[in-house]
């Protein structure tokens, strides 16, 4: 509350110290507000473009920049792991031709011994076959001989018995004739 | 002339108040613009220390502490009062590129300090008690006639008599030119006065109208019938306006911000 005692100190405050009309409009107070004014946009002015604005402008320019920085990294690192996952590929389709050629290789040389053992044994086996048929072809010839010998003996033995001499060589030569037919 | 009229109003308020010194309900919305020196009870000179000077000093206080302080540790990843004075800064430097165009950056400082002036006095002159120096007619006038000299100025000194462009709209028919170059005139002078009534006045009456109502919430005390409804809806009322007083403070700012970059942008750019 305003003091009863209090004189009136403006023409726009009444002796109880109430506002007399609009305050805005009172012209006493004019110049003190104008010169306070003055006083504290200047103050303001010189804060801001002397310190504040140049410092936020360089806090928000540096911010960008490692914001760049960054993406420009970034941007190195994803470069670098499409290029390693390029050598990897790379590296599992060499691996894979290698192992494609030994399987190759390996199969050719395997068919090549298989062949070559193959071709052996054929060569072997005809030899045996060879062998075989000749030892056939004498045994063969053995047994005629000896069937000759026989017939010839029971043939002698038969003339004998029947009370004849048996010539030999007509026995031999009509034991032949019969052979050959 | 003035005493007389307070006097009436006095004795009639009295009446409504069943007596205003005998504890009835006090009506004096205004007493809070009136300017009183800090120390004493003398006359108001030109240099006193008043509650102008206290408040100003305040709000330049509080944007040093937001921007200067808050910024100190230059981080690149903010804290909270470094994103709102880069937030600050962000939204002025927008807006005077978008409105007035990137030559209008230089002024960029200039107009940051009329937004962030006229934000933080908007703001401290809603606290309780506080003294609300842009409610001033010649506060407002000041900022005003600031803006509207430099436009003015800049406009003459970048484009010389070119400037006189603005009042003459080549789009319209020549018969018409000069009369919409009187109407033309007579607008741009009118810019400061409308510049600062608009918020001065935005100001003064939210604060007025709270006053008011805060004279009605005692009602309670006197007679409890009439008062168990009006101290109530007093309150409510007071926190609505309240409410919308937050409000101004900030549009009353951003629009006194923005038309000075639309001066500005009319200086530096005179043809439509």
């Amino acid at each position: 509350m305003a003091t009863e005692t209090h004189e009136a100190t403006s023409a726009c405050v009444n002796s109880s110290g109430n506002a007399v009309g609009m305050p805005q409009l009172c012209g006493d107070w004019f110049g003190n507000q104008i010169f306070w004014l003055a006083i504290a946009l200047v103050v303001l002015y010189f804060i801001l473009s002397r310190i504040a604005l140049p410092r936020i402008a360089a806090v928000l320019a540096e911010r960008q920049g490692t914001i760049t920085n960054d993406l420009a990294a970034a941007e190195d690192l994803k470069a670098r792991a499409t290029e390693a996952e390029e050598a990897y590929k790379q590296a599992l389709a060499d691996a894979k031709a290698e192992a494609q050629k030994i399987i190759a290789e390996t199969k050719a040389s395997i068919k090549e011994d298989l062949d070559r053992a193959n071709e052996e044994a054929d060569t072997k086996i005809k030899a045996k076959t060879a062998e075989g048929e000749k030892k056939i072809a004498e045994i063969r010839e053995g047994a005629l001989d000896a069937v000759k010998e026989v017939a010839k003996d029971v043939t002698a033995e038969l003339v004998a018995s029947m009370g004849q001499k048996a010539d030999g060589r007509s026995v031999s030569a009509a034991v032949n004739a019969r052979m050959k037919g | 002339m003035r005493p007389a009229r307070a006097e009436t109003k006095g004795r009639r308020m009295a009446t409504e108040a069943q007596g205003a010194d005998s504890g009835g309900l006090l009506f004096h919305p205004m007493d809070q613009f009136i300017v009183r020196p800090l120390f004493g009870d003398g006359a108001v000179g030109l240099f006193t220390l008043t509650n102008v000077t206290l408040w100003m000093a305040i709000a330049v206080a509080a944007v040093f502490a937001l921007l200067v302080l808050g910024t100190s540790k230059r981080a690149i990843v903010p804290g909270r009062t470094q994103s709102i004075a880069e937030l600050a800064y962000d939204f002025v430097r927008k807006m005077v590129e978008d409105v007035a165009g990137k030559d209008a950056l230089p002024f960029f400082p200039y107009i940051m300090t009329l937004f962030m002036f006229i934000v933080f006095a908007n703001f401290l002159g809603l606290l309780p008690m506080a003294f609300t120096t842009t409610s001033h007619l010649a506060v407002t006038v000041v900022l005003a006639l600031l803006v509207f000299v430099t436009v003015t100025v800049l406009g003459f000194v970048r484009h010389g008599a070119g400037f006189l462009g603005l009042f003459w709209i080549t789009a319209a028919p020549l018969p018409l030119r000069p009369i919409l170059a009187l109407i033309e005139v007579i607008s741009y002078f009118v810019r400061p006065v409308s510049h600062s009534v608009r918020l001065m006045g935005n100001m003064m009456a939210g604060h007025a109208v709270i006053k008011v109502f805060a004279a009605f919430a005692p009602m309670i005390a006197l007679s409890v019938g009439v008062g168990i409804l009006v101290t109530p809806l007093s309150i409510l009322a007071i926190s609505a306006v309240y409410a919308l007083e937050v409000l101004v403070a900030f549009i009353q700012a951003y629009v006194f911000t923005i038309l000075t970059c639309v001066y500005l942008r009319d200086a530096l750019h005179p043809h439509h």
